[in-house]
């Protein structure tokens, strides 16, 4: 085991330069140390203009999404000791454009889960003195694995459709969008179906399942999305019925 | 398109980086090149499917318009062609099979069926239905 491990970390200092540069840093090496330790004892003691997000360091929040050696990974559940003898390089989410150093803004996946709704939607409230929504143990399971979600956005970076068309809603907010759908409390089927049936919606997508690989709570954003189209394709063949048929 | 905030303090915005994508991303990794392959499988199954189109036309015009389209496939440029587009068909059927259980969960008796039961019902599929073509073809 060595004693030491370099890091070549991505910086960006949009008040000094125009485009990212990388400058690399010695790091002690402790084996039960993860990536987000090594860039935490960077600002520490070598360089405290470093920025980066994190937040509960348990892989729960979703905020140190980051690029490890080119793959999309959650900094805080990535360890030092799978990447001997290194460098290796942390860079920030791709596909998000970057405000500084290992910063990225995602005010666009922001935009697009609000625009699938990711709530219960009901036509009618059930007032208080009615009780509680019951569910059985089934129902929770069919839509437990998407509520796993935890808008970490390492989907977004996996995915070459969003790279290539920013327009695309995403997987994650297209598996929050099932998990709603799924939920048997939930009325909005049809509210979602319309924004989700648009050209940037799950018909962008072309199932390469990179997301489902990049996902760190195993929501398979890809069987979500190719299960909705199913859904989609159903819809549309129903609403050409009469209404009588329906 | 997704943009900068509309901040009205403009002026101290910071400057945004964007990474440009290459045209060459496809290449970055082998999962990626992967799925290009898997994608240009469409072209195969397009040119097996003119050539049956074509193999219809030649029956229908008669048995001298057969034999000239069968001895036009025994050229070894489209043998190459037919084996090449065998082979990219076979990696497309392999990679539908094994994606399928994705799109399809199938739930029995409140239960969620295993992906490997909705694979191997498809290959299963597969093999009892090339082999009854091949007892009605060739017997």
């Amino acid at each position: 085991m060595p004693n030491t491990v370099t890091l070549s970390v991505a910086r960006y200092r949009p008040e000094e330069e125009s485009e990212p540069t990388f400058r690399e840093y010695e790091v002690p090496f402790r084996k039960d140390w993860a990536v987000l330790d090594a860039l935490n004892y960077i600002k520490d003691k070598l360089d405290g203009s470093l920025s980066f997000r994190w937040s509960c360091r348990m892989g729960v929040c979703g905020s140190c999404g980051m690029m490890v050696n080119g793959y999309p990974k959650l900094t805080c559940a990535t360890f030092l000791a799978d990447y001997l003898p290194g460098p290796i390089r942390v860079e920030p989410m791709r596909y998000f454009p970057v405000v500084r150093d290992l910063v990225v803004d995602i005010s666009d996946f922001m935009r697009k889960l609000r625009k699938v709704k990711p709530w219960v939607v009901r036509q009618r409230e059930k007032p208080l003195g009615e009780g509680e929504y019951l569910q059985t143990p089934e129902q929770l399971d069919r839509y437990r694995q998407f509520s796993m979600c935890i808008n970490c956005t390492l989907c977004y970076a996996a995915c070459p459709v969003y790279g290539l068309e920013p327009s695309f809603i995403g997987p994650a907010a297209i598996a929050l969008a099932q998990r709603y759908n799924r939920d048997s409390r939930d009325e909005g089927a049809m509210d979602r179906m319309g924004i989700l049936s648009e050209h940037d919606g799950m018909w962008q997508c072309t199932f390469v399942g990179e997301c489902t690989k990049a996902c760190p709570k195993h929501v398979d954003p890809a069987g979500a999305i190719q299960q909705y189209k199913l859904a989609g394709v159903a819809h549309w063949f129903r609403q050409l019925l009469p209404r009588a048929a329906k | 398109m997704n943009g900068p905030s509309q901040a009205s303090y403009s002026r101290y915005h910071p400057k945004w980086y964007r990474r440009p994508v290459s045209v060459w991303w496809w290449l970055e990794s082998w999962r990626f090149t992967k799925f290009v392959l898997r994608e240009l499988t469409s072209v195969a199954v397009g040119f097996f499917a003119l050539e049956l189109l074509l193999e219809i036309r030649a029956l229908g015009r008669g048995p001298e318009a057969y034999a000239r389209f069968l001895a036009r496939l025994g050229n070894p440029l489209l043998i190459v062609l037919n084996l090449l587009a065998f082979v990219f068909v076979l990696f497309h059927s392999i990679t539908w099979f094994n994606l399928a259980p994705k799109a399809m969960q199938v739930r029995l008796r409140g239960r969620r069926v295993p992906d490997s039961a909705i694979a191997g019902a498809n290959y299963a599929a597969w093999v009892v239905i090339t082999a009854a073509l091949a007892w009605m073809l060739l017997r």
